[in-house]
């Protein structure tokens, strides 16, 4: 006996369902980020000053190349999914692993960056920053709870895009079946979305 | 696709068996008992949390407890019922067991996100229940994690603002996947305004978990950080602002109590066509007003807040639109009543848990009034008067509800009917226990005496002696009917496919449904789904069964 097959089923492939959950999740991504988006316009009203001096601190170099280096990679992510509409499986792989890299790229350079904040103790919990304004130690609080946040998720972002090689590699995604290839690219360029908010807040206001 | 070579006499529960087919299941209807079981399960924590209040509350003075463990135990009671029960409730259980089956299809459209969400929610049930053992003991803010309080208690507030976090991820993905599901995945025959109202009401839900929840998540995560880095968010001792918690906290926090109502709203206008043997009074209105509840639950945070500094324009405006949220909520109530109306009425339990919730919803709702009006708010705030207008609507409203929905989808979860004479009784003493325990709370609320402390004035003891026998009977009703209702899964009548007579879809598959839920083709109405000119026809299926 058999049962009876449903006209719209729950386990056929479905491409555009997959792509409206990725959407919707990205809007509850904005909103997360959108609660601290709120609490730093609150406190850049609050203590606008401060905050001004305290940017002064942020190094300009290292946080242009970090733009450039995630924009660049939103364009290999862009352009690997083309490759893979091509069925140019091979191109695309290279194009993931170059995202991945300039990943790789981004996090170093923060590291560095903040690395050289620490050492000179402005940083939560070092003398230094305890004898800051408070509007200043928030500036950085933030930065470093925003920034932080958002490597989170260049972490998570490139641990998708690993996945989707690997998917790739294994035949699972393919020229006619690459949604979650699209899914992981968008993710990216909603990690790129942020950073394009957070350079110039921290960054370029003075 | 191959592994739909499944007998359909086979039930859900036979399809397959063993532990991991239930933990690891991708079947909406295990992950609905999943969460059923285990929401049950910290409910009954959180009742018996709420008795240990109440009996401290029996008497002026310490009776069972120091002061600092009645904080505690009111925070872990409400934390408990909050985020592990009432939010997850309805959409968890019965929005995963039926929203597929009512709207004609075999599964959620993303079953892996589905059993992920079961996941999360054990994970930060874990971590709630962590707080007992770790650090300087559980926390004792109220649910509300108000600062500067929250950020400055020696408690393990940490860790419950991270399970809270997790949790509310689960919440959010729920919701995400009941989206997919119904603009996706609805049959062919069913447009939008074909819909049976408990989808429309999981719809609204859901796009207040998506667009809510990330905002009291990221929230949370900042009171974590001030606990960590001391940097003054929030701690006005630090240079912080404490009102800008409670509008974060808000922001949410209001939006979430529709999370709560919505879906039981929802099922509220199924039982009730179902009852009345008609189709339901108002349909379009009763879609439309939980849309329209959703839209306009974003702009009155500001209502819990009358007191707190704020400015009076903002105090004006956030009361006038508190007002205007009554509106699509007596939409509802008077086509429900309309509905009934002349209705060739069958009185079961299912209909009069839900007319139950009517009666405990217009005190909840009309007691709301009185706290979205600016003048009386202050001088109700922080009283009980409002732990018992919360209770009315998310207990008296919500979980009664959930138990009535409990009793209407019985014979389709379990295959079996229940003990109608002990479902009477059972919600017979929950109904008296739970009006006589919360009228006396609202009534001693209004006389003055405060929420959260385990002393009270002398002139408040008869009231309070009341409200806590009040609780003796709502919790011997609560057990009763969980008596009744395990006892009847194992032993009672075996169910026909559509014992109530209705015509959604779920009374036309099996009880319990097979695995892919349909056995033959559904019928559906081009008048809409409660057309009960149809009853005939999808009653035959039952006289001539093909497969037995
Ligand atoms: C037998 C059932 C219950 C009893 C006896 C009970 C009793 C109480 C009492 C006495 C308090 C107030 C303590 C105070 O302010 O001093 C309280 C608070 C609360 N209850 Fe219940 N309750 C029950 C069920 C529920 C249910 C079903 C829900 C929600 C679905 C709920 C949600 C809450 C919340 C959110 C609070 C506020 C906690 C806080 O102040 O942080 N309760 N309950
Ligand atoms: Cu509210």
């Amino acid at each position: 006996m058999g049962y009876y097959k449903v006209p719209i089923s729950g386990h056929n492939r479905d491409d555009e369902g997959s792509k409206l959950g990725m959407w919707l999740f990205l809007f509850t991504e904005i909103l997360l980020f959108g609660g601290l988006f709120l609490v730093y316009a609150i406190y850049r009203f609050k203590y606008f000053e401060e905050f001004r001096i305290i940017a002064e601190h942020m190094d300009i170099t290292l946080g242009a190349a970090n733009t450039v280096i995630l924009i660049t990679s939103s364009l290999t992510v862009a352009l690997s999914i083309t490759a893979m509409k091509k069925d140019q499986d091979n191109i695309a792989v290279l194009l993931l692993f170059i995202t991945i890299a300039l990943a790789l790229a981004f996090m170093v350079n923060k590291f560095f960056e903040w690395n050289e904040h620490i050492h000179h103790g402005l940083v939560m919990g070092a003398d230094l920053f305890n004898n800051l304004q408070h509007g200043e130690g928030m500036f950085l609080f933030l930065y470093y709870f925003m920034t932080g946040l958002h490597g989170l998720h260049v972490v998570v972002g490139a641990i998708i895009l690993a996945i989707v090689i690997a998917k790739i590699i294994n035949g699972k995604i393919t020229k006619d079946n690459y949604t979650f290839h699209e899914n992981g690219g968008l993710y990216w360029h909603l990690v790129d979305l942020i950073w394009i908010y957070l350079f110039p807040l921290f960054y370029l206001l003075h | 696709m191959d592994s739909h070579a499944i007998d359909s006499n086979l039930n859900f529960y036979e399809a397959k068996r063993g532990l991991f087919s239930w933990i690891f299941t991708l079947d909406h209807k295990r992950i609905a008992l999943l969460y059923l079981y285990s929401i049950s399960l910290f409910f009954l924590v959180g009742v018996a949390l709420g008795f240990l209040m109440r009996l401290e509350l029996f008497s002026p003075g310490g009776q069972v407890m120091d002061p600092r463990t009645y904080n505690q135990v009111f925070t872990f009671h409400g934390v408990i019922m909050i985020f592990l029960v009432i939010i997850p409730s309805i959409p968890a259980v019965f929005g995963n067991f039926f929203l597929p089956i009512m709207i004609g299809t075999d599964d959620v459209a993303l079953p892996r996100l589905n059993l992920f969400s079961w996941w999360l929610y054990i994970i930060g049930a874990l971590m709630a229940l962590g707080t007992l053992m770790f650090g300087n003991g559980p926390a004792d803010t109220g649910w509300t994690f108000y600062a500067p309080y929250s950020v400055t208690s020696d408690t393990n507030v940490s860790m419950l603002l991270l399970a809270a976090f997790v949790l509310g991820f689960s919440s959010i993905l729920t919701g995400l996947n009941f989206i997919v599901t119904i603009h996706r995945l609805r049959a062919p025959q069913m447009p939008w305004f074909k819909m049976p109202l408990f989808a429309w009401g999981l719809y609204a839900t859901a796009w207040i978990q998506l667009l809510a929840t990330p905002i009291v998540g990221i929230t949370l995560l900042m009171v974590v950080m001030e606990r960590t880095f001391g940097i003054g968010l929030f701690d006005p001792a630090l240079g912080g602002d404490p009102v800008l918690y409670q509008h974060l906290f808000w922001i949410y926090s209001h939006p979430v109590v529709y999370v709560m109502i919505l879906p039981a709203m929802g099922i509220v206008s199924e039982v009730i066509p179902t009852s009345a043997q008609r189709t339901i009074f108002g349909y379009k209105a009763i879609a439309l007003s939980s849309m329209a509840i959703a839209f306009l639950g974003y702009f009155v945070w500001g209502h819990h807040m009358f007191t707190s500094g704020m400015s009076d324009e903002a105090r004006v405006v956030f009361s006038f639109i508190t007002f205007l949220v009554a509106i699509p909520t007596a939409i509802k109530v008077f086509n429900w009543i309309a509905t009934l109306y002349k209705g060739s009425i069958y009185i079961t339990p299912n209909l009069l848990w839900s007319t139950a919730f009517i009666f405990n919803f217009l005190i909840g709702g009309l007691t709301g009034l009185i706290n979205g009006a600016l003048a009386a708010d202050v001088h109700v705030h922080d009283t009980t008067y409002i732990v018992a207008h919360f209770h009315y609507t998310m207990f008296g409203g919500t979980i009664f509800v959930f138990l009535g929905a409990l009793h209407y989808w019985f014979p389709k979860i379990w295959g079996r009917m229940y003990n109608q004479k002990l479902a009477y009784w059972a919600l017979g003493f929950t109904f008296v226990g739970f009006n006589i325990l919360y009228g006396a709370m609202l009534t001693v609320g209004v006389k003055g005496m405060p929420r959260r402390y385990y002393d009270y004035l002398p002139q408040f003891e008869f009231l309070n002696k009341v409200a806590t026998v009040g609780s003796w009977i709502l919790i011997l009703g609560i057990l009763l009917m969980i008596y009744n209702l395990i006892r009847s899964a194992r032993k009672g009548e075996i169910a026909p496919r559509n014992p109530w007579n209705g015509v959604t879809l779920e009374w036309q598959v099996p009880s319990p449904p097979p695995l892919h839920n349909f056995d033959r083709p559904f019928i559906l109405s081009e008048n809409g789904p409660y057309d009960f000119s149809l009853l005939e026809k999808i009653n035959e299926v039952e006289q001539k069964p093909l497969d037995h």
